[in-house]
C-alpha cells in the first residue's frame, strides 16, 4: 500500500506492506536510525517518536497508521539554523544529557529525550517525581535513572539552550 | 525480530464505513484502534486477522463529555485523554485512579478505552472499573444500536458480546448525586497488569448531611464493587454490594464487605502471585477502595 508520512517536516511516500511497523519504516525505509528498535513489546521505550504531537512507541504502531500524519524523531531535536560547528544548535534536552552524563551506552537515549522534550513542552518546570512519572514507560539499564532525571532538570533550567561550554566561560 | 503476519488493511472514514468494511471482510477482520494490545498479539501470532480496519481517523468516536445526565466516553478516546479529562475526574474520580496505573504515559497516549475493553484481557483494569460504575456499553452493528451493561460485556477471557460485524462505540455512566469512587491496585511493578485490584463506587443517601450515626454514619444507598484479575464473576462483587445497600458508611461495614468479597471471588495462582495472596488482596483492597470512595462521596455531598 502507498503511504505518505511527514517525517521531521518532509513528506515521504513509500509503498509498504500493511504489517510494517513504524520503527522499521523509519530505520529501514527512510534510513533514520536515530530511533532505536529495542524490546519489540512496547515496554522499553527506545523507539519512542512523536506521532503528531504525542510520544508513542513506534514498535507498536503500524507505518500505515502514520499515513497522512506527522512524525517527529530524535533527528529533529536539534534546533534548525545556524549554530556552533555549522550545524543546528542542540536542543536543551540534548545538552542536558551531555552535561549531566544522562547516558552510558546510549541505547535508550533517543526515546528518553523525545519523551522528555514532550514533558518540558507541557510542563516547563517539572519536579523530579514528575520526570520519573513521565519516563516510567522507558527503561535504562546503565544509569539507574538518577542522571537522566538530572539531565531533564538541567534542560528545564536552561530553556534557551545555552551550551554548557559557553556557560562555563561566563 | 517480531513482526505481524501478512495482513490486509483498510482505513475507515466513518462509523458507517467501518461497519460496511466489517460486513465485507467478515469474521476474520478486526478493528484496529490504538493497537497496543492487538499488534503485540499479532507479533506473537496469538491473533492473526486477515484484515485490519483502522478506525484511528474516526474523531467522532473520541470524546469525554456529559450529556443527558450521563458521562459519555467515546470508544476511540485515548487513555491519556480520559486521565486529562476534568469532567471525568469531577464525577468519577475512580477513572483517574485507574488510568493513572494503566501501563505508562507513552502507552496511554495511543491505547484506547474501547480497545482495552474489547481486548478483554482478564486483568484489564477498566473491566473492574466499569463493572463497579455499572456502566453501559453502546454497540453498533448492521441492525442498529444496542446497549449492554458492563457486567454482561465480557463472555470470557479475551471474549466479549461484540459480535462479528459490530463495534463498541461508547461507554456511558449515569451521573447521580452523592457519589464517590476509588480504585486500588497492587502490581508487581509500575505499569504492569494488576496482581489484584478493587474498584468501589458508593452512592450515599440523598439526604446530603450526616446520617443517624453522625459523621461517618451516613447510609450507603447503593454500592458498586468491581474486582480485577481476581476471578470474580462479571468482574463484580455482587454479594458484597448487596450487603452494603442501606449499611452505614463506616469501617466495620467496609471490613465485612471486604470479607464477603474475598469469600466470593475465585482467583487462580499464576506468575503474578498465589491464589491465597490474591484473596487477601480482594479483601484488603475492597476495604481501602470503599474507605476512599466513601470519603469522596461525603466531600461530594458537602459541596452540593
Amino acid at each position: 500500500m502507498q503511504i505518505t508520512v511527514n517525517v521531521n517536516g518532509a513528506d515521504y511516500s513509500r509503498d509498504v506492506e500493511a504489517r510494517l511497523l513504524l520503527i522499521h519504516f523509519l530505520r529501514d525505509d527512510l534510513g533514520l536510525t536515530g530511533s532505536h528498535w529495542g524490546c519489540d513489546t512496547s515496554n522499553c521505550g527506545a523507539c519512542v517518536v512523536w506521532l503528531d504531537d504525542t510520544p508513542v512507541k513506534s514498535c507498536t504502531v503500524l507505518a500505515a497508521m502514520a499515513d497522512g500524519h506527522r512524525v517527529r524523531t530524535v533527528e529533529d531535536l536539534a534546533m534548525k539554523g545556524e549554530g556552533a560547528g555549522g550545524g543546528g544548535r542542540l536542543d536543551p534536552i540534548q545538552l542536558g544529557f551531555a552535561e549531566c552524563h544522562g547516558l552510558q551506552c546510549g541505547f535508550c537515549t533517543p526515546g528518553m529525550m523525545m519523551t522528555s522534550r514532550w514533558l518540558l513542552d507541557r510542563n516547563p518546570d517539572p519536579s523530579p517525581e514528575e520526570i520519573r512519572e513521565a519516563l516510567s514507560g522507558q527503561i535504562c539499564r546503565c544509569t539507574g535513572y538518577e542522571n537522566i532525571v538530572r539531565s531533564v532538570l538541567w534542560a528545564s533550567k536552561h530553556r534557551d539552550g545555552t551550551p554548557p561550554s559557553a556557560e562555563a566561560d561566563e | 525480530m517480531q513482526v505481524p503476519a501478512y495482513v490486509e488493511y483498510e482505513k475507515a472514514t466513518s462509523v458507517d464505513h467501518a461497519l460496511a468494511l466489517l460486513a465485507r471482510f467478515g469474521p476474520e477482520a478486526r478493528i484496529l484502534a490504538g493497537g497496543h494490545s492487538l499488534i503485540p498479539m499479532m507479533k506473537l501470532r496469538l491473533v492473526q486477522p486477515e484484515t485490519l480496519i483502522d478506525i484511528n481517523g474516526l474523531s467522532e468516536l473520541s470524546y469525554v463529555d456529559v450529556a443527558g445526565g450521563e458521562l459519555r466516553i467515546g470508544a476511540l478516546t485515548r487513555h491519556a485523554q480520559l486521565l486529562d479529562s476534568a469532567v471525568a475526574g469531577q464525577h468519577f474520580a475512580i477513572l483517574h485512579d485507574a488510568e493513572r496505573v494503566i501501563a505508562d504515559p507513552v502507552v496511554r497516549n495511543w491505547g484506547t478505552i474501547g480497545g482495552s475493553l474489547c481486548q478483554a484481557d482478564p486483568s484489564e483494569d477498566l473491566s473492574g472499573t466499569f463493572a463497579a460504575l455499572k456502566a453501559s456499553m453502546i454497540i453498533r452493528g448492521p441492525d442498529g444500536v444496542r446497549t449492554v451493561s458492563a457486567r454482561e460485556f465480557h463472555t470470557g477471557p479475551y471474549e466479549t458480546v461484540v459480535a462479528p460485524g459490530e463495534m463498541l462505540t461508547e461507554i456511558s455512566i449515569a451521573i447521580r448525586p452523592g457519589c464517590g469512587s476509588a480504585y486500588e491496585k497492587v502490581g508487581r511493578r509500575v505499569g504492569d497488569w494488576p496482581i489484584g485490584a478493587a474498584a468501589a463506587v458508593v452512592w450515599l443517601d440523598g439526604a446530603g448531611g450526616p446520617g443517624e450515626g453522625g459523621p461517618g454514619g451516613e447510609k450507603i444507598a447503593e454500592a458498586g464493587l468491581g474486582l480485577t484479575a481476581l476471578g470474580a464473576r462479571n468482574f463484580a462483587a455482587a454479594e458484597a454490594e448487596e450487603f452494603l445497600r442501606g449499611a452505614p458508611a463506616a469501617e466495620e461495614t467496609f471490613a465485612e464487605a471486604g470479607r464477603i468479597a474475598e469469600e466470593n471471588c475465585n482467583p487462580v495462582s499464576d506468575q503474578r502471585g498465589p491464589a491465597d495472596y490474591k484473596r487477601h488482596l480482594a479483601r484488603e483492597l475492597t476495604v481501602r477502595a470503599l474507605r476512599r470512595a466513601s470519603d469522596r462521596a461525603r466531600a461530594a455531598c458537602r459541596s452540593r
